[in-house]
């Protein structure tokens, strides 16, 4: 692949940045299980890139590092340029780092609208004594963030569900309200993981199109874990292959498409 | 109005100042069962060690004045001073964020992800050590609560309600004690509430209890959370005890407050902050009308167990309590 390091242009003709992430030699063990193997890989600053890989690769344990829910046995996190020391996920939240879960995590018994301002939660400066002591200021903030939440309601176009428990709407929308919830948090760096699972051909172009404008308008870095190859090689500028563990592959959709070990892995060749 | 339907009134209105009493018990424990879905036995025993703290406080009494009498032979119990009452609030909240910083410190943070019977246990330590704590520090005698709220009767009340009846009757006997309970109670759920659905900590406290995995993604901290609604908790607890120790004194039979507590839980459900209130009311006021119509048939003292009674059929009847979402067992 032709020299990144001060980024480059897409086919389409966005820039795309320096580093944003980088991950060292990451491995990762459950007891006897090795769920990652030694993968090292970038992200850069405005790319959408896809990790992609047969069940059970350790995709999601891979995007679980990242956003400090696992801890690596042993490897480097590198963002923004410095070596990030272990965290806990909130503080990884809190360095503005948002994500999805693959089986949705909503606060079911709170509204559309309440779950996406618990997004804005790291973006929430008045402390608890202030609160209660300016009613007012508290007041004006909470207008604020609403406001900000409005937006990406209508962005979203989930209006007709603002004041409805997520608990009760079907899958595909609670996808989207998770995506809302990440969003709200204005993230750097944004964690998809399976955003499409389960979802109809509509709602599927219905969230590529979310994904794309995301990425477009407020020029968010996305990651993201998707299955539907279709789907990967339209949005992604660079996509991971994983398997077993380990990183088999690495470049464009294009490159990767044609990438004998990759096609190996998804065909099912036995590994020896 | 015949006199007897206005005794079963009054009885009616005693019954449900005792039940805002069962309901701020209850209240603590739903907070903390919410939050974290911890069942706190320490609850009753937070109220005796929130009162014990709040005498001793105000009367300027030595902690640990025996053991220190004992291991260095001196004979210190005061410094000397009273603290006024309102002061002695205040320190005493601070002492039980204190103990909550305290707990989640040395318990909660080594039990994340434990099953709920093992988190149970651990408040049951925790409330025998306390109970144990709360003794060396301040002492087993019996105390006396005074913050200077008021005690007995309300004439104003029995003034202005004797000419509902005949002759014989002087009007409602109403305890001031138990007026000033229930407006304190009221003014403790109307701000929790506010607190809960219009603040930041609120919100994030409602995420905790919804899910923790969602939570931590939107950057909460769970320890933070924990701390804050044992707090609360223990704040509740105060409130409790204060009440319950102007009543009938400061001493270990305060923390049993918290068995009453448990039948209102089944009645209004583990969750359900509307639930704790509206069961200690249902409690409350069932308790004293069946003592009152039942109790002499069958010899009195029906207040012991006719709160398990009644919370006993509504296990069988609605096991999910009063607000709590019907269960269905899925297939
Ligand atoms: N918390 C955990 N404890 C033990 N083993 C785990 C844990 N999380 C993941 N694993 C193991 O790590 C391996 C990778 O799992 P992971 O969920 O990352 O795969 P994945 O690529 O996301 O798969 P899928 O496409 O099915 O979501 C699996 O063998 C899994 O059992
Ligand atoms: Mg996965």
């Amino acid at each position: 692949m032709n020299d990144m390091s001060q980024g480059y242009t897409t086919a389409d003709g966005r820039k795309i940045g320096g580093t944003l992430m980088e991950m060292k030699n990451i491995t990762l063990r459950f007891g006897g299980v090795v769920a990652i193997k030694d993968i090292s890989f970038d992200i850069r600053e405005g790319e959408i890139r896809a990790i992609i890989g047969p069940n059970g690769a350790g995709k999601s344990s891979m995007l679980n590092v990242i956003s400090g829910f696992y801890i690596p046995t042993e490897g480097e996190v590198w963002f923004r340029g410095e070596r990030r020391p272990q965290m806990k996920p909130y503080q990884v939240a809190q360095q503005g780092i948002a994500r999805t879960f693959q089986n949705i995590a909503l606060f079911k018994g709170m509204s559309t609208l309440d779950n996406i301002m618990t997004g804005r939660m790291t973006m929430m400066k008045t402390g608890m004594a202030a609160q209660a002591l300016w009613w007012g200021r508290a007041q004006r903030e909470e207008d604020e963030h609403r406001e900000k939440v409005e937006k990406i309601i209508d962005f979203l176009e989930i209006q007709h569900i603002r004041k409805t428990p997520v608990g009760r709407l079907p899958y595909g929308l609670q996808k989207r309200v998770e995506l809302g919830r990440a969003l709200a948090a204005e993230p750097k760096l944004l964690l998809l993981d399976e955003p499409m699972a389960g979802m109809n051909v509509e709602e599927k172009e219905d969230m590529s199109r979310f994904i794309l404008d995301v990425n477009d308008e407020f020029g968010t870095t996305i990651a993201l874990i998707e299955h539907d190859m279709g789907v990967v090689m339209d949005l992604s500028d660079r996509v991971v292959v994983m398997d077993y563990g380990k990183k088999i592959g690495d470049g464009t959709p294009d490159e990767v498409r044609n990438n004998q070990d990759v096609i190996d892995a998804y065909l099912g060749v036995s590994h020896d | 109005m015949p006199d007897q339907i206005l005794y079963a009134m009054e009885v009616m209105i005693n019954g449900l100042m005792a039940g805002v009493l069962y309901a701020l018990v209850a209240l603590g424990f739903v907070l903390i069962f919410k939050a974290s879905g911890i069942f706190n036995y320490a609850q009753g025993v937070l109220a005796l060690f929130a009162a014990l703290t709040l005498v001793g406080l105000q009367q300027g009494q030595i902690p640990f004045s025996h053991l220190i009498n004992a291991v260095f032979g001196t004979d210190v119990h005061h410094f000397g001073w009273e603290l006024p009452a309102i002061v002695a609030i205040v320190l005493t909240i601070g002492v039980m964020v204190l103990l909550a910083i305290v707990i989640e410190r040395f318990i909660l943070k080594y039990l994340v992800n434990q099953e709920p019977i093992i988190l149970f246990m651990a408040t049951i330590g925790l409330a025998y050590f306390m109970e144990g704590f709360g003794d060396i520090m301040w002492g087993s005698d019996i105390k006396t609560l005074d913050v200077g709220l008021p005690q007995g009767a309300s004439a104003w009340v029995e003034d202005n309600t004797a000419w509902l009846g005949g002759e014989g009757f002087y009007g409602f006997f109403i305890d001031k004690l138990d007026m000033v309970a229930a407006v304190v109670a009221a003014v403790l759920v109307i701000s929790l509430t506010l607190f809960s659905q219009y603040s930041k900590q609120g919100r994030a406290l409602r995420a905790v209890a919804d899910d923790h995995q969602a939570a931590l993604s939107v950057g909460i901290s769970l320890r933070f959370i924990w701390v804050l609604v044992w707090s609360i908790a223990g704040f509740v607890a105060l409130v409790a005890g204060i009440m319950w120790g102007a009543k009938s004194g400061v001493q270990f039979s305060l923390s049993l407050i918290a068995l009453k507590a448990l039948p209102v839980l089944m009645l209004g459900g583990f969750t359900s902050i509307p639930g704790a209130i509206v069961g200690g009311l249902i409690i409350g006021v069932g308790e004293k009308l069946f003592e009152f119509t039942i109790g002499p048939m069958v010899g009195g003292a029906t207040e012991n167990w006719f709160a398990y009674v009644l919370a006993l059929l509504f296990l069988v009847f609605r096991p999910q309590g009063l607000f709590g979402e019907k269960i269905i067992e899925r297939v």
